[in-house]
């Protein structure tokens, strides 16, 4: 009873601020289309799903999804096996690079990918332009590093004497991936999976700008029925749906992510030289760097071309404000701008993630506990799964009485990224607070550490490294935030992808090229600081 | 157990809290205007809050001027696009999050007019009468207008020795076969506003319209930026399409020496105007009030060209020598009723997302 | 039958295998036996084909093994702590190399049964490796690598995960099967016991090198020098003067160096070396003593159960010359 009630206790902190945040305003939101005139009306919201056009929205968004996660999922693993198995050279920076799409904002990505793939782009002969297929590549551009990463990272904690044995039993490299390797990898691919999956589902921008008008997928309608049609009840309709879709999702990946073993060793392989048997993983993993490489360089070429020469004029024009003064700030500004929010959402997520880590990881004594514990850990999940459009207004109207009268608070845009944040950190901390052996805790305290004693010499040491890690990831997703905070970013303090927009919605040559200038030195700051997370990261744990 | 990750939490917040002397928490409040001369001078006071949407931007000289004048401090709240807007002040009526609000268009007026959002106002100075609305006339007043007209890239025409279309309907004329490329009715405010164009001219029947564009080879896609800098031949390095659907003011950005590449084809055009208006239930109606009557003021309305990209409504404005020789403004736009947009936006939309999707 | 010529290992500028040549007869058990870090797993590895070789070469049967994958080697490796496959079962472990093969499943079952009769693990097919013993998981460990009987089988320390008692009867179990089975085997130990038990043939390595190999009694008998005679469970080696006093006691011509097992001095009144007792202590077989000799110094010796002694008692000593070695001169260090 005392442990349940202390799980409670402690878990009551995050529940509640992501209750304040997230879960208030999203039912705030989704209430809008059911109450009719004051009645609570479920019949209408009913009647939306029996739209044939919603059908049709609803399996675009599961097939593309789908598709893009299996492509990342074979994009990503070979990538994976070369950037954290294999001594190459420069992989660390390699992995920091991978990363920068992951905060590149999608409206920057999406001209980038137009200018490629465009009619009079250099792959415009593949008619690639506004199809499903484009949506897809953009998708998988996104998500590539997320199953990197996670992945990669568990491959490296992986023990590789089972694999040996296995060779050493007649199976050939192939037999040993796929009856022992994949096996032991399942819960990393699984959950990199089923974040990549709500990544996808829930992508708005790429899907706006790679797919044209013709495609719409739940997002975008929610957004569509919101803003332009004022159909809320069709858009608390899709909501709903979103939401059950990704409670759905986020209950069979936990029942596929088998818990770690709290006694498992965490045996971090050295990398080792490749061989000729690594060429086919090295060159497909060249191939997908290029492929990731295409975009970007598309960006950075634009941002160096001036005129009918090359120069650097774009990233002298960041100072001011831009041709006819397209900005209220200069793009300097901005960028201190966004640095100070991100370092805002980044305590606030740290804050918040390392209570929810703690408070899942805590070995269970009974069923009930570890249930109430699972649940918690899909929980914090839920920001990445719903609508940014309905979160965005759910805020509006219902944090805007004291005590909670927020809609002012400038810190409401680093709060809203911290939300976003707050699954990324709570997946880097769990698998390595989950490591640690209980039994280290019961021998400090069996040698008289206090409880908060046993938490600063047993857990700390362990977990300040992925602790900083996790900062890092939660800094550049805020740095790259712009959903959330083009929604509630004020006008005089806009962040760098705001600016970024901005610019790219102005008329006007040097606007564009600034834009695209902005976007590289955004991108440039993520990489710096993944590469100094990369720096930090204990290998063989912690991924989101 | 239970306490000690409290303790651990607590210690953790001071040091966050003691690092973020670079946040936005503890750095002061940046974004505050950086005049307070005003405060207490002039006949108002306090704070005046502005909503609207990202778009919006005047000169900071000017946004001084008005607070010294007023001795109003100006807060503006810019986010999203005039479709957010205007849902984020319908979702609020009840508890506004602003005291007036710029930037709902004669596309969007009739949601948030329905919801009750605006207060009756006239300003002190009545901007001309063919702006206002019919219906919702007293609430909302006009600021500024633009019309969303088909481009030409006139130097590729030459270029080719072809003929520039004139109207909607050469547009489907198999001579300007794959050259049109147009932003999308759901996904973009001047696409909706070409939209309503063909609608203006077509009625009913412009879903055949609409089908015979699609089979001349029209290219949809999502904004006006994506159009623009990505597809046509004027703005964009790649472009291949030398039609466009873009401002009646944007040849005035194109302008290399003493001509326009580009040109509007003034007989395309629908007319957007933006109106600002009093919300019903503001904290400080009179600064309200003081900041709609200087949006109206000639300093306010001759900065608006080179600010927002958009022509003044008021008759003394002055416009930019760019913009009086290379764009000129339609006489004679299309119009649609701002009840009837609003009655059918959802079904046209429907309808015009199946024509394009087939 | 297996050669080693020349193998060389490096890991960087360090080799780790420094030249080791060997050769392993069918149906013969090899031991490679040296302290911790001394190369000799990554000499197993090596032979597995989990390490490229640096320089030198490995044959099976005259025919090189450069460019042949582990998984072609036909060789089973079997490690120290088992690595049994956590997500299958024990039967489904004992069967995975025939699964590979794509054996019939009445046949796969057959073999299964078959294998963990002779381990002794009968009805344990259904069980996960997480639920087993140390003990029983390194006998399925070896079921599983006999299962497709492997031309050659490579164990990895696989008897010092266990605790005493088991190990000896493991060990004695495993030497039967392996007898049984015919098998050829490449064993490496840091343990003298583990390679007493299990081979017939020994190889002793050192610091990457091979210093010494033969059969094992030969080895035993006449490690090559001090540091082997020690590693192989020589209690003392003396020189010079206490050698010679030592040898002329045990009727031998003197020589500068021997190596004395525990049990190479007895007490026994037939005996021709006088020394003071200075500690005793009973064990279950026989008492042990440290006695003084008069210019030799403090040895070890034993007494038969029953003896009684006590620090400061003057005994006479016989010396056991089976139980004595005399080193080379040219390999003291």
């Amino acid at each position: 009873m005392r442990r349940v009630a202390g799980l409670l206790a402690l878990a009551a902190g995050p529940v509640l601020v992501l209750g304040v945040l997230f879960v208030l305003p999203v039912t705030g939101m989704v209430a809008q289309g059911f109450v009719v005139d004051g009645r609570f009306a479920p019949g209408a919201v009913l009647d939306v799903l029996a739209r044939p056009r919603v059908h049709r929205v609803a399996w675009f968004t599961v097939w593309t999804s789908a598709t893009a996660t299996l492509l990342a999922l074979g994009l990503g693993l070979p990538a994976a096996y070369a950037l954290h198995r294999l001594a190459l050279p420069g992989r660390a920076a390699v992995r920091a690079a991978l990363l920068v799409p992951f905060v590149l904002p999608t409206v920057v990505v999406g001209v980038a990918f137009r200018q490629l793939l465009g009619e009079g782009g250099p792959l415009g002969f593949l008619g690639l332009d506004q199809t499903p297929a484009a949506i897809v590549c953009g998708l998988v551009f996104f998500n590539v590093a997320v199953v990197v990463r996670t992945v990669g990272v568990a491959w490296e904690a992986l023990d590789p004497r089972p694999g040996q044995a296995a060779a050493a039993l007649g199976a050939s490299p192939w037999q040993v991936l796929r009856t022992v390797t994949l096996p032991s990898l399942r819960p990393a691919i699984v959950g990199a999976a089923s974040v990549v999956f709500l990544f996808c589902a829930t992508a708005f921008g790429i899907v706006h700008t790679l797919g044209g008008v013709r495609h719409a997928t739940v997002e975008t309608e929610i957004y569509l029925l919101t803003t332009t049609v004022f159909d809320l009840q069709a858009a608390a309709a899709l909501s709903v749906l979103q939401i059950v879709v990704v409670v759905v999702l986020l209950a069979l990946a936990a029942r596929l992510r088998a818990t770690p073993d709290p006694t498992a060793q965490r045996a971090v392989t050295p990398a080792r030289a490749p061989r000729r048997a690594d060429v086919p993983v090295v060159v497909a993993t060249a191939l997908v760097l290029a492929a990731m490489a295409l975009p970007i360089l598309t960006l950075v070429l634009g941002s160096l071309s001036v005129g009918e020469g090359w120069g650097l004029d774009n990233y002298r024009a960041l100072g001011t404000a831009g041709d006819d003064r397209a900005l209220l700030v200069p793009v300097t500004t901005a960028l201190v701008t966004s640095l100070r929010t991100a370092v805002d959402a980044t305590w606030m997520a740290l804050l918040v993630g390392v209570l929810v880590s703690v408070v899942v990881t805590r070995r269970s004594h009974s069923v009930g506990e570890r249930r109430v514990r699972s649940a918690l850990d899909g929980f914090f999940m839920l920001p990445l799964g719903v609508s940014a459009v309905t979160l965005g207004f759910g805020f509006l109207i219902t944090l805007d009485q004291p005590p909670l009268d927020l809609r002012d608070s400038p810190l409401l845009v680093p709060m809203a990224q911290a939300l976003v944040a707050l699954p990324l950190v709570v997946r880097t901390l769990t698998p390595v607070l989950g490591g640690i052996d209980d039994r280290q805790r019961q021998a400090a305290a069996s040698l008289g550490a206090s409880a908060w004693r046993t938490l600063l010499t047993v857990d700390l040491p362990v977990v300040w490294k992925p602790m900083l890690a996790a900062g890092g990831f939660a800094f550049a997703a805020s740095l790259g935030e712009f959903g959330a905070t083009s929604f509630l970013a004020r006008d005089e303090s806009p962040t760098l992808p705001v600016v970024i927009f901005r610019l790219i919605g102005h008329p006007g040559e040097m606007n564009y090229g600034m834009a695209l200038a902005a976007s590289v030195v955004l991108a440039s700051a993520t990489a710096v600081v993944m590469l100094a997370v990369e720096r930090l990261r204990v290998p063989g744990v912690g991924a989101f | 157990m239970m306490h000690a990750p409290v303790r651990a939490a607590l210690a953790a917040s001071t040091a966050v809290l003691v690092l973020s002397g670079c946040s936005l928490a503890g750095g002061g409040e940046p974004s505050e205007p950086a005049t307070s001369a005003g405060e207490g001078e002039g006949e108002g006071g306090g704070t005046v809050v502005l909503a609207t949407h990202e778009s919006f931007h005047l000169p900071k000289k000017l946004v001084r001027a008005f607070e010294e004048d007023s001795g109003y401090t100006l807060e503006v709240r810019a986010a999203g696009d005039a479709g957010t807007l205007a849902t984020k002040l319908s979702l609020t009526a009840d508890n506004p999050i602003a005291d007036a609000a710029f930037g709902i268009d004669n596309t969007f007026a009739s949601r948030p007019l329905g919801e009750g959002v605006f207060a009756p106002f006239a300003p002190t100075t009545a901007p001309p009468e063919e702006y206002a609305l019919a219906d919702g006339g007293d609430r909302l007043v006009p600021v500024d207008t633009a019309s969303v007209c088909v481009n030409v890239d006139t130097a590729w025409f030459e270029q080719e020795g072809l003929e520039p279309p004139r109207t909607l309907d050469d547009l489907t004329d198999p001579a300007y076969a794959d050259l049109l490329v147009v932003p999308g009715a759901s996904t973009s405010s001047p696409g909706m506003a070409f939209f309503l164009a063909t609608v203006a001219e077509h009625g009913d029947d412009w879903p055949d319209y609409w089908t015979d564009l699609l089979a001349n080879g029209a290219k949809v896609v999502d904004g006006w930026e994506d159009a623009y800098y990505g597809d046509f031949t004027a703005a964009s390095d790649n472009g291949t399409r030398p039609v466009v659907v873009s401002y009646d003011s944007s040849p005035a950005f194109t302008v290399s020496g003493d001509r326009s590449t580009t040109a509007a084809l003034l007989d395309t055009c629908f007319r957007q105007v933006e109106y600002v208006g009093v919300l019903e239930g503001a904290d400080n109606p009179a600064g309200a009030e003081a900041l709609v009557d200087w949006l109206l003021s000639e300093e306010v309305q001759s900065a608006l060209p080179e600010s927002m990209y958009v022509y003044p409504v008021m008759p003394g404005a002055t416009v930019p020598t760019d913009w009086a020789d290379f764009a000129p403004q339609p006489t004679d736009p299309y119009e649609v009723a701002p009840e009837e947009i609003a009655a059918n936006r959802e079904q046209w939309l429907t309808e015009w997302t199946d024509v394009v999707s087939r | 039958m297996l050669g080693l010529r020349d193998v060389t290992v490096r890991y960087g500028d360090t080799p780790a295998v420094d030249q080791v040549s060997l050769d392993l007869a069918p149906g013969h058990v090899l031991a490679v036996l040296g302290p911790s870090g001394c190369g000799k797993s990554t000499l197993l590895r090596a032979v597995a084909g989990l390490e490229p070789l640096s320089g030198g070469s490995i044959s099976w049967a005259g025919a090189d093994l450069a460019g042949v994958p582990t998984h072609k080697r036909g060789f089973a490796l079997m490690f120290q702590d088992g690595q049994l496959f956590a997500h299958l079962t024990v039967a489904r472990n004992v069967a995975y190399a025939l699964r590979l093969r794509r054996t019939p499943s009445a046949r796969v079952a057959a073999r299964v049964r078959e294998l963990l009769a002779l381990v002794g693990l009968s009805g344990y097919g259904d069980r996960l490796p997480g639920t087993l013993s140390g003990g029983e998981r390194q006998r399925v460990a070896l079921a599983r690598a006999l299962a497709v009987e492997p031309r050659l089988i490579l164990l990895d320390e696989p008897l010092s995960a266990l605790d005493a008692t088991l190990r000896e009867r493991l060990a004695g179990d495993l030497r039967e099967i392996l007898q049984k089975a015919g098998t050829t085997a490449l064993l490496v130990t840091h343990d003298h016991e583990e390679a007493f038990a299990l081979a017939d043939r020994l190889a002793v390595m050192r610091s990457g090198r091979l210093v010494q190999d033969g059969a094992i009694d030969e080895v035993w008998r006449r490690p090559v020098d001090e540091e082997t005679a020690l590693f192989l469970g020589y209690a003392r080696v003396l020189r010079e003067d206490a050698a010679r006093r030592v040898l002329a006691a045990a009727g031998l011509p003197g020589a500068p160096a021997v190596a004395l097992r525990r049990s190479a001095l007895v007490v026994d009144a037939s005996g021709t070396l006088r020394a003071a007792v200075e500690s005793a202590r009973v064990t279950p077989e026989q008492v042990r003593l440290l006695v003084r000799a008069d210019g030799i110094g403090v040895l070890d010796a034993v007494a038969p159960l029953g003896t009684r002694v006590s620090p400061g008692d003057e005994v006479t000593v016989r010396t056991d010359a089976t139980r004595l070695s005399v080193l080379p001169v040219a390999a003291h260090p």
